[in-house]
């Protein structure tokens, strides 16, 4: 890169203003697309898909990236969040006549989640490693049974008939609350007491964190988003079962945090987005509809013997890219590194900020 | 007083299940707690070795044509050679990296084998019998040949890996990289060479495990992996990780509560009551029944 | 008043007694030694007095408080610091952040005011970026503020471990062999450099040392121990001339 492109970077990086714009602008085309109908429904479907999946990604990177667990319950605390807002909306909010009910059965999805976060978080204060992932692959696996034996929720069978509250809107606005609560969550005490439990937890404790508070916080906020998340899904898919809360739903989620990178908000956004836009963009449909302006001789034998047969194989190539990517790029895309317009203003001052206090020269130089 | 002796019979009959059950489990949850114990890592792709096993065999059986025996060897080579496989391409390279990272590379290597699978095989199989099953009535107790070879095949593989382990000089080595991964190397123990025979013996063994599954319950499916792969873990862990002892142990215990389970109550709640019983276990005793706590020192 | 005092304490690891009936009495502004060979209980008593082990028997009371039965950060908040004979930095945060982590039980707001950014956290937070600079600049490591702390030299590092503890605001540090790995001229530096944050901090310390060149210069008074009890007690003086003492540390080499 040449210096001017590097300081015209810099400039930009420096122009912090533009975030809200940028949200601002966000929120007008989430109201504007399905309004004037600028994309496909099916895009669209996929947007709304993306940010559920960015929601997901940034919460568990607090308890997987941030604090360094291994968590693989996300899917359950989905599953309670997507369970409670959608017996809401279907038998007791009158969501019908006040749709401003709707973001009160998603909130109380995200409270109920984050009630069964609390519940995974005690064990988490004796056990760590593998023996908590297990724990919480425990917890997801009784969610999971729980809601199959329970035949006022449905059962096996699950609940169809979800009313379609869901909108792009809607989605985009808890994108925001999400990454800009866990941003705050982050760069607060609580955060970096959640970095150093991850660091040496023993050592966290000796410098005054209250780490048992700090592991419960954790696991209440990054569950409450994932109910949030469940709950959006719930009234988007219109129907949810314990089958697709199992723990494939959770290795999704894993991957994408994983793809972006540890411990990294900005790497969770990119995560999420490219894992769910890949996976679309290997549908056979899609393929086939991004290369038709091949003239036919090519065309058709490629569709015929390649694209056709990409339903599977893309479910093959997705894993084996997973591998190459931990092999070669251990950090994902942006571990331990993050967006820097996400980085409080203070904070990065207060990293960067010249010899403002002059160093003390009376202080003897030993050690 | 029928009532009774039949209620003996029944619970007799049940325990014969949960032997074969737990078998199978206790094959599988051997490479699990081989490979944590010597790399620390969990082989989240370990199930899915088992379920690549059910479909060798198929293989044999159907295209080769093979008996009983050569299948089950053939079966055996075949996850083992596939074992090595996955620990060289996939977990060698990342054996410095962070712990999580071989993690997620296991699951993704686990997602891989069940998708490529599933792409060569779409539908689900079914493994000819390989084995003429007599089954014999004691007393109203209905005891098949399948289940006797399974049973004593099973004990006979884990009585080898218990000698092997505990008086070869490979077994030896194992032990001594699962005790000290910093200094042992320096006394020439040729550490890659030992974590591939783990890989191995523990692939082959899933492979065996793979087999006689298939011949237990003949129709299989790429996904058949997952569930039976965790159920082996949580085995592994019921046991204490790392301890083999303990593996087979677990997988034991784990068997029984399961067909017990499904004995006396409605079968939705097998799956509830084996991880409740694991997160019960895990919370009372968080380092298994043979396992040992770790002390952190300040 | 009394400041740190420990009265008949005792602790067993499984039946193994590491510490035996041991008794203390720190004065406020004093400057304590326990000294001893390998495995004579002295971290112990440290993690004893910090709340990492719990005491089997006996009582720790700071001012007046009891110790025993809290937890390692209740008691760090009561303003008790201390370093490791290991480093045990917060390895791959940056060097700023170590210092700030420090501040947690002093940050006063409430997770709902960190999660909205709302009431006293943007206030807090700037008072603990201010007093983490301010400790930077008192050790010369500002300018390292955004280095990550795995990344300073070994000297850095010990000096970044006594920055984190003072960030507590602590009343008493406990200091646990800060001249382990260093020459002699380190040492006499790092004299200098104790009895200067004393004064400065408005210390009271208590250090483990190995080095007996460190403790009889600058300690007012002395404890010895060996396997878990208290072999001797008193003035540098009073010390190298103990009978026990030179038992104990025969073959350690010359004394002071």
């Amino acid at each position: 890169m040449n210096g001017a492109l590097v300081e015209s970077r810099e400039w930009l990086v420096a122009q912090r203003w533009l975030l809200p714009v940028l949200i601002l602008i966000g929120f007008g085309l989430a109201f504007a697309i399905p309004e004037y109908g600028w994309f496909n429904k099916y895009v669209q479907l996929v947007m709304m898909y993306v940010g559920i999946n960015v929601i997901l990604a940034v919460s568990l990177n607090l308890v997987n990236g941030y604090m360094g667990e291994f968590s693989l319950a996300h899917a359950g605390f989905m599953a309670v969040g997507a369970y409670t807002s959608a017996l809401l909306t279907m038998k007791v909010l009158p969501v019908l006549d006040y749709p401003a009910l709707f973001p009160i059965a998603i909130l109380a999805g995200g409270a109920m989640a984050a009630l069964f976060g609390l519940i995974v978080a005690v064990p988490s204060f004796k056990t760590r490693g593998d023996y908590l992932a297990l724990i919480t692959l425990a917890f997801l696996m009784i969610v999971k049974s729980l809601i199959e034996n329970i035949d006022y929720i449905g059962g096996p069978r699950g609940i169809p008939g979800i009313r379609k509250l869901t909108t792009l809107p809607w989605v985009f606005f808890w994108v925001v609350v999400t990454i800009w609560v866990i941003r705050n969550f982050v760069y607060s005490k609580y955060g970096r007491g959640v970095l150093s439990v991850r660091e040496d937890e023993i050592a966290s404790d000796l410098m005054s964190v209250n780490t048992r508070r700090v592991k419960f916080l954790a696991f209440a906020v990054s569950s409450f988003f994932a109910g949030i998340a469940g709950g959006l899904f719930a009234h988007l898919l219109q129907f949810i079962s314990p089958r697709v809360f199992d723990i494939i739903k959770t290795t999704d989620i894993l991957i994408m945090v994983y793809l972006g990178g540890i411990a990294s908000i900005g790497g969770s956004i990119l995560g999420a987005t490219v894992y769910t836009v890949l996976l679309e963009l290997l549908r056979p449909s899609t393929v086939a509809a991004m290369l038709s302006w091949l003239p036919d001789v090519v065309f058709e034998p490629l569709n015929e013997h390649f694209i056709q047969h990409l339903g599977i194989w893309r479910m093959v190539i997705m894993p084996l890219a997973l591998v190459l990517v931990m092999i070669f790029w251990p950090r994902g895309m942006m571990g331990l590194r993050e967006f820097r317009w996400f980085i409080p203003k203070r904070d990065l001052e207060a990293h960067h900020r010249g010899a403002e206090h002059e160093g003390r020269h009376d202080v003897p130089h030993g050690q | 007083m029928t009532t009774l002796s039949e209620g003996i019979v029944y619970l007799l009959q049940q325990m014969l299940n949960a032997l074969q059950l737990g078998s199978i489990y206790a094959l599988i949850a051997l490479g699990y707690t081989m490979v944590y114990g010597i790399l620390t890592m969990i082989n989240f792709a370990h199930g899915d070795v088992f379920m690549v096993g059910a479909f060798f065999c198929f293989l044999a059986a159907v295209y080769l044509g093979l008996p009983f025996v050569p299948a089950l060897l053939l079966t055996m080579l075949g996850t083992a050679l596939l074992g090595v496989a996955i620990e060289r391409l996939a977990y060698k390279p990342l054996r410095h990296a962070p712990r999580v990272s071989a993690i997620i590379t296991a699951l993704g290597v686990g997602i891989f084998l069940e998708n490529f699978t599933l792409a060569l095989a779409p539908y689900p199989k079914h493994i000819p019998m390989l084995l003429e099953n007599v089954t014999w009535n004691l007393g109203g107790i209905s005891l098949s040949s399948l289940q006797v070879i399974i049973i004593f095949l099973s004990l006979g593989l884990m009585f080898l890996l218990d000698f092997m382990v505990h008086r070869t000089p490979v077994g030896m080595a194992m032990r001594a990289i699962s005790w000290d991964k910093t200094f042992v190397p320096l006394m020439g123990v040729p550490v890659d060479l030992v974590i591939s025979i783990t890989f191995a013996i523990g692939a082959g063994l899933a492979g065996a495990a793979g087999t006689m599954y298939g011949l237990a319950y003949p129709v299989i499916d790429p996904y058949m992996g997952i569930m039976v792969g965790w159920k082996a873990f949580i085995s592994a862990v019921v046991g204490g990780i790392g301890n083999i002892r303990g593996a087979m142990i677990g997988a034991f215990i784990l068997g029984g509560v399961e067909i017990m389970v499904a004995a006396f109550l409605p079968s939705t709640y097998r799956d509830f009551v084996a991880f409740t019983l694991l997160l019960a276990l895990l919370i009372v005793r968080p380092y298994g029944i043979l396992g040992s706590p770790r002390v952190q020192k300040v | 008043m009394t400041f740190l005092t420990a009265n008949k304490v005792k602790h067993y690891f499984g039946g193994l007694c590491a510490v035996s009936d041991f008794n203390l009495d720190l004065r406020s502004g004093e400057l304590m030694g326990v000294i001893g060979p390998n495995g004579a209980g002295k971290t112990t008593i440290f993690n004893l007095i910090t709340g990492v082990y719990q005491a089997s028997e006996g009582s720790i009371q700071f001012k007046g408080t009891e110790l025993v039965g809290k937890t390692p950060h209740q008691i760090t908040a009561l303003r008790i610091g201390r370093t490791f004979q290991n480093i045990r930095l917060f390895r791959d945060l940056s060097v700023l952040d170590n210092v700030r982590i420090a501040h947690y039980a002093q940050a006063d707001y409430s997770p709902l005011e960190a999660l909205l950014q709302i009431g006293r956290y943007r206030r807090e937070e700037q008072r603990i970026i201010e007093n983490s600079r301010r400790l930077l600049a008192i050790f010369h490591l500002e300018a390292l503020a955004g280095e990550t702390a795995k990344n300073l030299p070994y000297g850095l590092q010990r000096r970044l471990e006594i920055a984190r503890a003072l960030a507590i605001g602590p009343e008493l540090l406990l200091l646990d062999e800060p001249a382990a790995g260093m020459n002699p001229n380190e040492i006499d530096l790092l004299m200098e450099f104790i009895l200067w944050i004393r004064k400065e901090f408005n210390l009271t310390i208590l250090l483990i040392e190995h080095q007996m060149k460190l403790v009889m210069g600058i300690c007012e008074r002395i404890k010895v121990l060996d396997f878990g009890e208290t072999i001797a007690d008193g003035t540098p003086e009073q010390i190298q001339n103990h009978p026990k003492v030179l038992e104990a540390y025969l073959g350690e080499g010359p004394v002071g």
